[in-house]
């Protein structure tokens, strides 16, 4: 490897998933909306998804191993976002309203 | 070897590119007030994400990325905002307790990064393993294959789980509106 070319360095894509972490949990705790809560929680999973492919890139002795992971990774986020955005349109049509302030009555 | 001239500063400026596009967008995704924009910065950075993919030697990651994530997530959530219509029209006036809210988020989210930021640079992550095979993409399908067939099968029964209960789900209370 070519230590002068930034794609070689592990750093790089560690910090980088690191920030989209930070900042998937900052959306998740400031959006009011459940979409908008999603979509950070798809940062979380993207950055999750970035570090395994990192780490197999410069540690793994298998290099297909990575790839097959986050594939999987791939597929259940979007298993997740199917199910949860049927939920969000459930609870529009209830609540007429997707904000997470005023989804606060229990029925039982 | 007879090499492109500078062609280590363009691949260093073209992968800078790509960070900056991923960072982009997912600032953007976090901080604007309308949703759909919101969906644009996720898109976007789904894109930058995919050009990381790509330098990290996985051409097959970098389109399924585009594939998924771009095509089909960031679709399926405008559908979602067209249906649920979650636009913040009317502006909620900041209340102090907003505000001390999100500048605690801030801080806990600016410890998680500076944290990790801290772990992963004072290692040194160079390879020691010697690789047993390159990840190219026959790899990868004779592992889907052979080593990974059962969680490849889990895979789809978990989609077709996921397909029927989204279903199920939407289709609720569909009668009583």
């Amino acid at each position: 490897m070519n230590p002068t070319l930034l794609y070689d360095k592990p750093e790089l894509y560690i910090i980088t998933a690191a920030l989209l972490l930070a900042l998937g949990v900052f959306g998740l705790v400031r959006r009011r909306t459940l979409i908008g809560m999603l979509i950070a929680g798809e940062l979380i999973f993207s950055a999750a998804a970035l570090n395994f492919m990192a780490f197999n890139r410069f540690r793994a002795a298998d290099q297909s191993t990575g790839q097959i992971f986050v594939l999987f990774i791939m597929g259940l986020a979007a298993a997740e976002v199917a199910i949860a955005l049927s939920i969000v349109i459930a609870v529009y049509r209830n609540y007429r309203s997707v904000k997470t302030r005023e989804l606060s009555d229990l029925n039982g | 070897m007879s090499e492109f001239p500078a062609a280590g500063l363009i691949l260093n400026v073209v992968f800078v590119l790509a960070l900056a596009t991923t960072l982009v967008g997912a600032v953007l995704a976090v901080v604007t007030t309308r949703i759909i924009r919101s969906v644009c910065g996720l898109a976007i950075c789904c894109v930058g994400l995919a050009e990381l993919y790509y330098f990290l030697h996985s051409p097959f990651l970098a389109l399924m990325e585009i594939l998924i994530y771009v095509g089909a997530v960031c679709v399926t959530i405008v559908f979602a905002v067209m249906l649920a219509e979650p636009e913040e029209a009317v502006v909620e006036k900041k209340r102090g307790v907003d505000f001390a809210w999100s500048g605690l988020a801030m801080v806990v989210c600016g410890a998680i990064f500076f944290g990790l930021w801290r772990l992963g640079s004072q290692q040194d992550w160079t390879a020691l393993t010697p690789r047993t095979n390159d990840g190219s993409i026959q790899s990868i399908g004779k592992a889907l294959l052979t080593t990974y067939s059962l969680p490849f099968e889990m895979i789809s029964l978990a989609l077709l789980v996921a397909i029927l209960g989204a279903l199920a789900v939407a289709r609720t209370g569909r009668d009583k509106a």
